[in-house]
C-alpha cells in the first residue's frame, strides 16, 4: 500500500491535535473551577501551564511544514494540513483565554464575591463541550455534526447576554461593586469569544470534507 | 575449476585464436606480395596481355575490363536495389506477399554464384544474343548482388530511429517527403557500405563471370565486347600459362584492390557518423 | 467561446485493444491543457488522435469526432498535411534530425513549400527565439542538432515545430528525458507560448501538470474520469479515483 509512512504521519499529526485539544479543554474548565473556589493554587497552574499549550502548537506547525516540504500533499491531504495549522491558532487562542480567566482568578484573590456563580460555569461547561465534540467531528470527518455544533455558538452568546445584563444591574444598584462586576464580564467575554474560535474550527472540519470555505451561521448583530 | 581460472583459461583460447586468425591472415597476403611483387613493374600494369604459353604482357586491358564491369554494374543495381529495400522497410505491410518476397530474397543471397553463372549464360548470352559481353556479365552480377544489396540497405533504412519519421510527419511531411529527406540521408552510409562492399564481390568473382564474360584478353570497346576481369586473368595465367609470376602478381593487385575498398568504407562510415555526432 | 478542439464521444481501437473510450473534452484556446493518469491509461493514445498520428499505425480505428474550430478531422476530404502543420507535436524523447541545427528548423517550412514565400532566415530566427534557444545557437547554425544538450535538443524540437507556424501545440511528456533545470527552462516557455498558441500536454508528474497548467483531465483505463480547472483538480477533486491517484493512494 503506496504512503503507508505518510499516512501514518497524517495520524500521528491528528492525535497532536486531540493532545492540544484536551490541553486547552481542561485550561478552561480549571480556570473556571479556580473562580468558583477561589483556589488560587489551581490559578497559577493554569497560568504556567499555557506556556505548555503555545509550545504545542509551535510542535505541531513544524509537523505540518515538514510534511508540505516531503510528501508535497494534494487534495484531501493537502485540506487536512492546512486545515490543522489553522486549528491550532484557534485553540492557542482559546488557552489564552482560559489563561486570561485564570488571571482575573488571581486579581479577585478573596475579595467578597458578588453573587454565585452559575451562568459564566454554565458557559464554560458548554463551551468546553462544543470543544471536545468539534475536535471529534474533525477526526470523524463529520462536516453536519461540525455544522451543528457550530449554531450551538448561539446558546452561549445567549448567556453572555444574561451575565451581562445581571451584572450591568449590579454596577447600576452599587457603585462599589463596579471592579468586581467589570472582571467577571471579562470572564464571560473570554468565554464568549473562545465559542466563537470553536465555530471556526468547526467551519475548518467542514472545508476539510468538502473543500468549501464559508462561514456558518451569521450572529444576529 | 575455479571461475577465475576458467576465465583465465577462456581469455588464453580467446587471444590464440585472434593471433592465429592474424597469422592466417598475413601469412596469405604476405606469401601472394612476397611472390607477385618481383613480377611487378610499371610496363606490367600498363600493357595489355598478349595470351600465349609464356603469359607475355600486363594487365592493362584487365584492370580496365574490371572497372568498367563494376561501374556498369553498380549503375543498374542501384534503382532497383534500394529501391526495393525502401519498399520493404517503409511501405510493405505485414502479410503473406511481403514474407515471401523476404522469403525469396533471403534464399537468393545463398544460392552459390556458378548457377547464377549459368542462368546468365542461359539468358543474357545465349537467349538474347548479347554474348560473351560486359552487358551480359554485368546484368548477371546484378542478379547475383541485388538480394545482397536489398538486405544491407533494408538494414541500413531499419536502423534509422523511427522517431526521425514520426518527427518528420509530425511537421507536416508526407510520406515520401520524410523518406527522401530524413530517413534515406540517415542510413545513406549504411547503403553506401553496402555498395562498396558489392564493388569488392565484383572484383573478386570469378565462376559467375567466366561463362558470361569470356576469355577476350583485348582492351574492351563497348558494352558488347568480352574481357576478362583481374580474378579471370589470374585464372587463366594459372590455369593456361606458365607465367605463374604473373599470376601471383596479378593477384597481388587483387588483393591491394581489396585492402583500399576497405579502408574506403572504413573511412566513409566513420566521416559519416563523426560529422552527424559533432558537427560539420 | 467556442473551444479550439472539441472531442465528441472519441473511441480509439488498436485491433481489437479499446484504448479510448467515449471521450468527449474541450480543449481552451490559449490555454495549457494536460493529461494525467497512470502508465497506459491512454492518454499519449488520446493525444496522438489529435494530430491524426495514429493513422500511420496498422489496425488503427477510430469512432467518434475530434473538431479543430468545429471541423471534424477524421473526414474523408481532410488533408492531414495541412491538419499537421495547424496541429503540432514535440516528443517525449528529443529526435532532432541528423542535420544542422538551421535544417532542422528550415525542414518544416521547406516540405511545406513556403521557403519561396518567406524568408527562411528570418523564419528560423523568428521560430529559435520563441523557443528562447537563439542565443545559444545563433553562432552554431551549422551545428548538427545531436551535438546540443538534451534541454537544448528539446527546444530544437520545439523551434521545429514553431517553424511550420502551427495554432496548436501537442506535448507529450516532453521533459520526461530531461534534466530539472532543463525542465523548467520548457516549462517557463511553455507559459510564453501560451500567448500565440494552445497547448495540451501529456505528463505523468502530477506537479509539473499542477505547475504549468490551466485546465487538467485525468485518464484512467481509457476513460476520461474528471476534467476540470487544475487547482480544482488538485485542491478537491470529484471523484475518487482522481483522488486516489493524485494523492498516490493507487493500488
Amino acid at each position: 500500500m503506496p504512503r503507508t509512512a505518510f499516512d501514518h504521519h497524517l495520524h500521528e499529526l491528528q492525535e497532536e491535535v486531540l493532545v492540544l485539544g484536551s490541553m486547552v479543554e481542561k485550561a478552561i474548565y480549571r480556570s473556571m473551577e479556580a473562580l468558583k473556589n477561589r483556589d488560587l493554587d489551581l490559578a497559577k497552574h493554569v497560568v504556567a501551564d499555557d506556556s505548555k499549550i503555545n509550545q504545542k502548537r509551535f510542535e505541531i506547525e513544524e509537523m505540518c511544514v515538514d510534511l508540505i516540504v516531503t510528501q508535497q500533499p494534494m487534495a484531501g491531504d493537502l485540506r487536512i494540513i492546512i486545515a490543522v495549522l489553522n486549528i491550532i491558532v484557534d485553540l492557542e487562542r482559546i488557552g489564552d483565554h482560559a489563561a486570561g480567566n485564570a488571571k482575573i482568578a488571581i486579581m479577585i484573590g478573596n475579595e467578597p464575591p458578588l453573587k454565585p456563580l452559575i451562568d459564566l460555569p454554565r458557559m464554560a461547561q458548554k463551551t468546553g463541550d462544543m470543544l471536545r465534540r468539534s475536535l471529534d467531528a474533525f477526526i470523524n470527518r463529520n462536516a453536519e455534526a461540525a455544522k451543528k455544533i457550530a449554531t450551538e455558538d448561539d446558546e452561549v452568546d445567549a448567556l453572555y447576554d444574561q451575565v451581562f445584563r445581571e451584572l450591568l444591574t449590579f454596577m447600576a444598584e452599587d457603585s462599589r461593586t463596579i471592579t468586581r462586576a467589570t472582571r467577571l464580564m471579562w470572564v464571560g467575554h473570554n468565554l464568549e469569544r473562545s465559542a466563537d474560535r470553536v465555530t471556526n474550527i468547526c467551519e475548518r472540519v467542514v472545508f476539510v470534507v468538502t473543500g468549501k470555505m464559508e462561514e456558518i451561521g451569521v450572529s444576529k448583530y | 575449476m575455479s571461475a577465475k581460472s576458467a576465465q583465465k583459461l577462456a581469455l588464453a583460447f580467446i587471444w590464440g585464436s585472434g593471433v592465429i586468425t592474424v597469422l592466417i591472415l598475413f601469412l596469405i597476403i604476405g606469401y601472394v606480395l612476397a611472390r607477385g611483387l618481383p613480377a611487378f613493374s610499371f610496363d606490367f600494369l600498363f600493357t595489355a596481355p598478349k595470351g600465349g604459353l609464356s603469359g607475355e604482357g600486363g594487365i592493362s586491358t584487365a584492370i580496365v575490363t574490371t572497372i568498367y564491369l563494376a561501374l556498369l554494374t553498380v549503375s543498374i543495381l542501384l534503382i532497383p536495389g534500394i529501391g526495393a529495400a525502401i519498399y520493404l522497410s517503409e511501405y510493405a505491410k505485414d502479410n503473406w506477399l511481403t514474407r515471401i518476397i523476404r522469403y525469396g530474397v533471403d534464399t537468393l543471397a545463398g544460392v552459390p554464384s556458378i548457377v547464377f553463372g549459368l542462368f546468365g549464360f542461359v539468358l543474357f548470352v545465349t537467349t538474347l544474343h548479347f554474348n560473351f559481353s560486359l552487358l551480359a556479365g554485368a546484368l548477371t552480377m546484378v542478379c547475383l548482388l541485388l538480394p545482397t544489396l536489398i538486405r544491407t540497405s533494408e538494414e541500413a533504412l531499419k536502423a534509422v530511429p523511427r522517431s526521425h519519421r514520426e518527427a518528420a510527419l509530425a511537421l507536416g511531411a508526407t510520406r515520401w517527403q520524410a523518406i527522401w529527406h530524413v530517413v534515406l540521408p540517415s542510413a545513406l552510409p549504411g547503403i553506401i557500405t553496402g555498395i562498396i562492399l558489392c564493388m569488392g564481390r565484383i572484383v573478386g568473382e570469378t565462376a559467375c563471370l567466366y561463362v558470361t564474360l569470356g576469355g577476350s584478353a583485348a582492351m574492351p570497346t563497348s558494352l558488347l565486347s568480352g574481357g576478362r576481369t583481374l580474378s579471370l586473368h589470374l585464372f587463366y595465367l594459372a590455369m593456361e600459362t606458365n607465367a605463374f609470376e604473373k599470376a601471383m602478381a596479378t593477384g597481388a593487385v587483387l588483393i591491394i584492390i581489396i585492402l583500399i575498398i576497405n579502408t574506403l568504407t572504413n573511412w566513409i562510415s566513420h566521416r559519416f557518423q563523426t560529422r552527424m555526432l559533432r558537427g560539420v | 467561446m467556442d473551444p479550439k478542439i472539441e472531442t465528441k464521444q472519441l473511441n480509439f481501437y488498436y485491433g481489437k485493444l479499446h484504448a479510448v473510450k467515449n471521450v468527449t473534452l474541450n480543449i481552451r484556446e490559449h490555454q495549457i491543457t494536460a493529461l494525467i493518469g497512470p502508465s497506459g491509461c491512454g492518454k499519449s493514445t488520446f493525444l496522438r488522435t489529435l494530430n491524426r498520428m495514429n493513422d500511420i499505425i496498422p489496425g488503427a480505428r477510430v469512432e467518434g469526432e475530434v473538431l479543430l474550430d468545429k471541423q471534424n478531422i477524421y473526414e474523408r476530404s481532410v488533408d492531414v498535411v495541412e491538419l499537421r502543420k495547424r496541429v503540432g507535436m514535440v516528443f517525449q524523447q528529443p529526435n532532432p534530425f541528423p542535420k544542422s541545427v538551421y535544417e532542422n528548423v528550415a525542414f518544416g517550412p521547406k516540405m511545406l513549400g513556403l521557403s519561396h514565400k518567406i524568408n527562411l532566415d528570418e523564419e528560423v530566427e523568428k521560430s529559435l527565439r520563441a523557443a528562447a534557444l537563439w542565443d545559444e545557437v545563433k553562432d552554431h547554425m551549422d551545428k548538427s542538432g545531436l551535438a546540443l544538450s538534451g534541454g537544448q535538443q528539446q527546444r530544437l524540437c520545439i523551434a521545429r515545430v514553431l517553424a511550420v507556424e502551427p495554432e496548436v501545440i501537442l506535448m507529450d511528456e516532453p521533459c520526461s528525458a530531461l534534466d530539472p533545470i532543463s525542465t523548467l527552462k520548457i516549462e517557463e516557455l511553455m507559459r510564453d507560448l501560451t500567448k500565440n498558441y494552445t497547448i495540451v500536454i501529456v505528463t505523468h508528474n502530477m506537479l509539473q501538470a499542477a505547475r504549468v497548467s490551466d485546465l487538467t483531465g485525468f485518464f484512467l483505463l481509457g476513460e476520461l474520469v474528471e476534467y476540470n480547472r487544475t487547482v480544482d483538480i488538485f485542491s478537491r477533486p470529484g471523484d475518487k479515483r482522481t483522488e486516489d491517484y493524485i494523492t498516490g493512494r493507487f493500488g
